[in-house]
This record gives structure tokens, sequence and C-alpha cells, in this order.
């Protein structure tokens, strides 16, 4: 059986404590990851500096050219996994199997991971606004005629992880180009990605010594988020809510992510389906970048129809089949619970679910294999329960609010696609600290350009700029 | 060093197997004993005088056997939330000076349990098994754990004096840690954590006497960061209070004691202390406790139906039953999963191994990607 070690400073470490890995077809373990406790990871965090040392060694350049190697090792390499070695195929089939996600996906997502690596300098242009990135190495430089200085926040970046979508990953990934060592906790269902950039990073020659990877619990995450410098989190609102106010931690919670058709645009709605319907479904629903929510001020009930008369359609099929549009679940309780979840607040008034009456149940076993089939639900109004919700299916709500009341009333939104050309309305969605990515026009919310900050900027996260003067003498 | 409790020498199948029928007959002899003393009216407890009342039947004369303890149904552990805790007082030991113990009551009214001597009689018991080059008679103690209403406090404390030691006292508020983590104020809970130990560790600097400790796994964990237990003279640790992994003793053998003796406990105050099996890097440090036989059992049932012992080597639900003059508990089921472990040598009665919170409690509904 696989067996993915605990990295401790780049060096595997089997625990006693083992987590399997469910085929989701099957049920039946197939792999087994080692569990760190948290004692372990809050001993090995108490010297980070070593870590940052060994990269220090290491040029910006010399750390961007292993990014562009890593990212070829990422894509076709034969890599470690524990004892044995993973091929690109099996880390497609792998990740399939303990998530559900079809191979179709699995690729798409290793493309943006590959995409983040080979163009990283790219990247950190777009994150440091073309700062001159010697100064990474110098700690000072010019930018045009001003002097700059810049310090690391922290000595390394905890990132404990998710396991709904290997594309997240490319977030954290910038942070060796940045001389930032990584202590990591992977997703439950998914620690094949971190372990496998880790690898590509290593074969590409980045010190070991860069790499914790720590499978743990809720405590060890916390251990983590805890003891690092400066800390990535992503999870639901319940796991996220602790660290909501600690500067240190960046918190990647659900999206929320909407599409909003304007006043101006609503009467021509039937030209945008495509793009809502993409921005519903890409990806089988799993990301927070995915339409959660389509807010409209008029048309709500024809619109919600013309979606779920597309989105009905949509069948499961086999995970290798390459027109696959949808995940099982891996946990069939799961998805039974949040199918539940969704008949309770149905029966409170105000809300239909338009793809119910055209393909009936949305809970659904296909070929061993539970599925939540894409849902449209519309609201009459904003307060419903249903109208600003997400979860882990291709599920959106149509939801009829007033235009003056956008953007207050969508809350916080990751992504915000906004078909309009009204620029009084573009004007008020500009300056609101409500949106996090905002999109004009019909663009999909799943468009991603990995130049650009996502729920923060992962440069200002990691250092911060202090003030700064030289008239050094020359050493003598 | 991984200690042995006890020096076995190699046996036979057939010497194992007449040691555990014979401590059976023993469990079987000290059951009537206890029944016999708890439904006796001039000895008995009230709770259960007014239970066997109501239940109709005469326990002293159906109960002949510890299999027979099954007519008792499941001891409901809301019967010893709230009072009147004199209710559990057998009325032999009426003038008697009496302790109450409460278990960790993270939630609502904690459960007591009224002690007089159980928990010296333990500590003695627990006591034969320390060897002495980690455990040595007459050191001094540090005990760096919970106090207030548990019995951990004094029943340490009677080990230290036991052994001819005194016993030093830095106290936690397990209470007030738990509120902390439900409060999300994790900061505050490691300050907290950092206050308890900064008192152990002046206590440890002031006095060169001190060589055994008691702690918590996690306190255990947070003094190796500041310390080195062999260099300031500790040859024993005593660990418990909350559950223990056989990762956590892995990597409390291998990374954080440096060669100090090592006793991982499982106790509560309702059973009293289990012993264990030395660990042993064979067997994966596997955890494997003995309940103190014939004055506790713990037995591994069939979580669906716990009427129903479980092979050995198969998973259930962790089942106590407490048979002491004091206090008579059986077929409790406790909040924590096991496998069934079969007689050792040195304790020739069913064992449970790598015990761990029961599994059939969580239910968790995650919503949102992110």
């Amino acid at each position: 059986m696989v067996h993915i070690p605990i990295l401790r400073r780049g060096r595997p470490y089997r625990s006693l404590d083992v987590a399997p890995l469910l085929d989701f077809r099957t049920r039946q373990p197939f792999a087994e990851v080692s569990q760190a406790n948290v004692g372990l990871i809050r001993r090995d965090m108490l010297d980070q500096r070593s870590a940052r040392e060994r990269l220090e060694l290491l040029s910006t350049g010399e750390l961007l050219e292993m990014c562009a190697k890593a990212a070829d090792h990422f894509m076709h390499g034969s890599l470690p996994l524990g004892d044995q070695i993973q091929t690109p195929q099996d880390y497609v089939e792998q990740l399939s199997a303990s998530t559900g996600l079809p191979h179709v996906m699995v690729r798409r997502n290793m493309g943006k991971i590959e995409s983040v690596l080979r163009n990283m300098r790219t990247v950190l242009a777009g994150l440091t606004r073309n700062l001159d990135l010697s100064v990474l190495d110098t700690g000072h430089g010019k930018a045009g005629e001003t002097a700059v200085s810049y310090y690391p926040r922290g000595a390394s970046l905890g990132v404990v992880l998710p396991s709904n979508s290997p594309g997240v990953h490319s977030l954290w990934v910038p942070a060796i180009a940045m001389k930032t060592p990584l202590i990591l906790k992977p997703g439950s269902a998914e620690p094949w990605t971190p372990y496998r950039i880790i690898q590509s990073f290593i074969a590409a020659g980045v010190p070991g010594e860069a790499f914790s990877y720590y499978p743990s619990d809720h405590a060890g995450a916390s251990e983590i988020l805890r003891s690092c410098g400066r800390g990535m989190v992503f999870g639901d609102v319940g796991s996220t809510r602790a660290w909501l106010n600690d500067p240190r931690i960046e918190v990647h919670g659900p999206g929320y992510s909407k599409i909003f058709i304007g006043e101006d645009c609503i009467d021509s709605f039937e030209k945008y389906l495509d793009v809502i319907v993409a921005s519903i479904i890409e990806n089988g629903g799993r990301s927070c970048v995915n339409a959660s929510g389509v807010w409209v001020p008029a048309r709500g009930k024809e619109v919600a129809e013309a979606l779920a008369a597309k989105l009905a359609q949509v069948k499961p099929r086999a995970a290798e089949d390459p027109e696959a549009e949808i995940a099982p679940f891996a946990d069939p309780a799961v998805a039974e619970r949040i199918s539940t979840i969704i008949d309770q607040d149905l029966r409170e008034p105000g809300a239909t679910d338009y793809t119910a009456a055209i393909r009936g149940s949305r809970f659904c076993v296909w070929n061993n294999a539970t599925y939540l089939l894409p849902t449209i639900v519309h609201c009459e109004s904003p307060d419903h329960p249903l109208a600003n919700r997400e979860f882990l299916f291709p599920f959106a709500s149509v939801v009829e609010v007033n235009q003056s009341d956008v953007p207050e009333i969508f809350g916080p939104t990751l992504v915000l696609t906004a078909i309009t050309g009204d620029k009084k309305l573009i004007g008020r969605l500009l300056a609101s600290p409500l949106v996090g990515r905002l999109n004009l026009g019909p663009v999909p919310t799943m468009k991603i350009s990995w130049d650009q900050p996502h729920e923060g900027n992962l440069f200002e996260h990691l250092y911060a700029r202090r003030a700064f003067q030289s008239e050094l003498v020359a050493a003598v | 060093m991984i200690w042995s409790r006890t020096k076995v020498t190699p046996t036979t199948e057939t010497e194992l197997q007449a040691k555990v029928a014979a401590a059976r007959e023993a469990l079987d002899a000290w059951t009537r004993e206890v029944v016999q003393w708890h439904f006796d009216p001039e000895t008995g407890t009230p709770f259960w005088l007014e239970w066997a009342e109501k239940a109709g039947w005469d326990p002293r004369k159906e109960i002949r056997t510890y299999d027979d303890l099954d007519k008792f149904g499941f001891f409901q552990d809301e019967w010893l939330r709230g009072g009147p805790v004199r209710r559990w007082v057998p009325k032999a030991y009426a003038n008697r000076p009496i302790y109450t113990f409460e278990t960790g009551g993270s939630t609502g009214v904690p459960k007591s349990r009224i002690a007089i001597e159980d928990f010296r009689i333990d500590y003695e018991l627990f006591s034969a098994t320390l060897p002495e080059e980690g455990f040595p008679k007459g050191a001094d103690w540090l005990s760096i754990g919970p106090t207030g209403p548990r019995r951990l406090r004094l029943a340490v404390e009677h080990l230290a004096q036991y052994r001819g030691g005194i016993c030093f006292m830095v106290d936690l508020d397990p209470r007030w840690v738990i509120k902390l983590i439900k409060m999300g104020e994790m900061r505050m809970m490691e300050l907290y954590k950092q206050h308890v130990i900064d008192q152990a560790l002046t206590l440890l600097r002031a006095h060169d006497s001190i060589q055994c400790i008691f702690t918590t796994p996690k306190l255990l964990e947070a003094l190796c960061e500041k310390v080195s237990l062999r260099k300031i003279g500790i040859k024993g640790v005593f660990c418990g209070g909350t559950e223990m992994t056989p990762q956590f003793c892995r990597f409390a053998v291998e990374e954080l004691l440096d060669g100090v003796a090592f006793a991982p406990t499982y106790g509560n105050t309702l059973m009293g202390l289990a012993v264990h099996k030395p660990l042993s890097a064979e067997d994966n440090y596997a955890i494997v406790y003995y309940p103190p036989c014939p004055r506790a059992m713990l037995e591994v049932v069939d979580p669906d139906h716990p009427e129903r012992i479980v092979e050995y080597g198969e998973t259930g639900r962790v089942r106590l039953t407490t048979l002491t003059k004091e206090f008579f508990m059986p077929r409790f089921l406790e909040r924590d999963e096991a496998e069934r472990e079969r007689p050792y040598i040195a304790y020739p009665w069913d064992g449970v191994r790598n015990v761990r919170p029961f599994s059939g409690f969580q239910n968790k509904v995650v919503e949102g990607v992110y």
C-alpha cells in the first residue's frame, strides 16, 4: 500500500499513527498517510531559522530557475512518494481516487500549478509590482529612483490546506521563490499535490530543509498556524473563525463568489448564460471561485429556469471520461447531509429548486459513487436561508435584489463578475471593500490571473517595507 | 529507557491459562463479596438499596459470578450527576471522612464519585509496579496537572508519600483550558500553559531532591521544550490524565525524555488506575492497559450491542465495571474505544489496546468550499 510519510525539514518520517485514504468507489483503503502528533510539530518548529538560512544561500534568480525546472518535474517527472515512485499518471489516479475529482479536472489543475511554477518571474512581478527581485537577495535596492528595503515578516510560511481542489496550491507555491520555507498541513483527502510539489522543488535543486509536511488533525493545524511566522488557512467558516483577527494569518474561507447582471443587461441575459454556467460548474463546482450566486435586479425566475435547463442535463460520468463535469463525493454521508440541509431550507417559503422539476432528485448514486447533481434554486429575497450559500458541488441561487442595494447586499464576495456598463454601479463596485476580485463584463468567475492578488497579496504577506537610507562607507 | 514494570519470565500457554482461570475465580468471589456488601441493609449503599427495591430482585441471591452483573443492565452516568452525594456512601462507612471527586465536567454538572480509601489503595497497588531506578524510594516528586476536585491531586501526592517522598505541586485547571479553546482564545491558552510550566521550572531548579514527575502529555511536551529532564535530575516521568497514542509514546521516548524512565497510565475517577504492558518498539509502542482486577474490569464491547464482548483484536467501545466496597458501578459504557487485548502473564485478564475517543460520537457537516 502506498504510504505518504511526514517530512521534517525534508526528511521522511513514518508515524505510528496513520490515516487511511479510501477509494471513493470501493470505500476501501488504498493508501495511508503518516499523521504528525502535535508535540512533534511543535518541537520541529522551535527552529524555523535554519531552513530559511538554507534558502537564503540561493539567489532569487537561481530560485526562479529552479521553479521552472520544478514545473517540468511536476508535470512529467517520476518523483518519490514515500518508498515508491509516482508518475504523473499515478498522481492523477491517486488524487482522483481519494477525492473523486475526474481525471480531466485533475489534469486541468496540474496545468494551473505548472503555469505558476513556470511563469514565476511574471507572477512575482505582479505581486511585487515589478520590484527588482535582487532586493530579496540584498535586503535593499531601488524602485525607480526610490530607495527601498524589505524584510521578511516571519521565518516561514505555515499553510493549512484544503482537499477540495488541487489548483488552490498555486497560491502558496511562490513562497519558495521568495526564500520562505514552507510548513504544510495537507487536506486529509488530498495529501498528493503538496507532496508532489515539494518533491518537484527538491528534484529541481531546492534544499529539502525548506519543506516541512505534517499531515495532522485540527490540533496539529492550529499548532502550525500558532507557531509559524506567517500563515495561510483554508477552511470552512467554523474552522477559520479563530484566525480572522490574527494579522499573521491569511484566511481563505468560503468564497461566496457571485455574478451580478445589471439593470442595463438583464433583458439580454440569455447572451451570458454560457459564462454563468461555466462559472457554476467548472472544476465540478468545488472551488471558492465558482459562482454560488447569480444576483439579478429582475427576471429572476426566467434566469433560474434557463440555467436549470442547461445544468439539469449534466450527468455523472466515469472518472476517466474526458467529458466528466461533476465529481462524486469521496464520503457519501457528506453528500447526503448537504442534500438534506438544502431540502430543509427549501421548506422555508420563498425558494424553489428549478432543477428538481427537470431531473428529479439531486442525490444520485451512479456506478457505486455518490453525486449531487447541479442545482439551481430561485430565491425571492436575499434574506432566504439559501440565498447566499456555498456547497461542495455545482449549486447556485438566483436571487432578486434592488440594484440600489448593490454591492452592500452581497456581503463578502471573493469574486464578483459584474455584467453591466452602468458607470455609477461600477464606481460603487470599485469602491467596495466587500469584493475581493472584480471582473467587469462577462468574465467567468473561474478565470484566474495568478499575478493578481487572491485574498491578499502573498508578497505583502511575507515581506514588509521599512524606511531606509544608506550612506554606507565602502568596506576597506 | 522503556522500563518493564514487572519482571516476567517466559511462560507457557498452559501456565497463562491456569493464571487466567485463577484470576477469574477470584473475580467471581470478589463480585459476590462486593454485591453482598452494597446490597446488605446493614452495610449497603442507599442508592443501590433503593435500586434493588424498585427492581424487585435481590442481587445478593442472583449474582453469583462476574458475568451475572449483566442483569443490572447498563449504569447510567446521569446517576452520578448532582446530589445527594451521600446516597453513594455505604452505610458501613457513614461515619468515615468522605471525599468527593469529580470527572472532567466540561459540560453541565460533573459526575461525582465518593471515596474514602480507594485512591490510596489504587495508588499503593500501582506503586508496586514502578521500577526503583526510574522512581527511587525517598525521592521527591513534582506533580504538574489537574488538582481541584480531581482525585489525581491527592492520589499522586499519596503515591509520593507512600514511596517516602514529598510531593511539590503546580496546579492546572483543565476546565478553564476547555473554556479557552471553546472561546478560540488559543493565545491565552498558550500563556496559561507557559504560566504552569514556568512554575514547574522554578520548583525544579530550586529543589534538587525532585527526581520524579507526574504530568499530562501536553505539559510534558511543553516542559521538555524548556529543559532536559535528565540534566535537571529527573529519573522518571509518570504520565496520564488524558489520552496517549502510541505515536505520542514513541515521540516521548525517542525525542523528549532523553533516557528518563516513562510510565504512561490510563485512569479516571470512576475506575482507578490501569497499568500498562511494557512499551516496545517491536509492538509499535502499542499502549496496552490492564485494569486493576478485581477492583475494576475493562472490557471491549460491540457498540451496537454493548452486552456482547468482541473477539480478541477486534475494536469496540470500552465498558467499565468498578467493584470496590466504596463504589459499585456495573457495566458503564465509557466514551472511549479500543481493541480487546489478550490476558498477559503479569495481568491474567482482558486488557485494552490503544484507547481513544469513541468514533461513534463523531458527526460533522462541512459547509462551503475554500
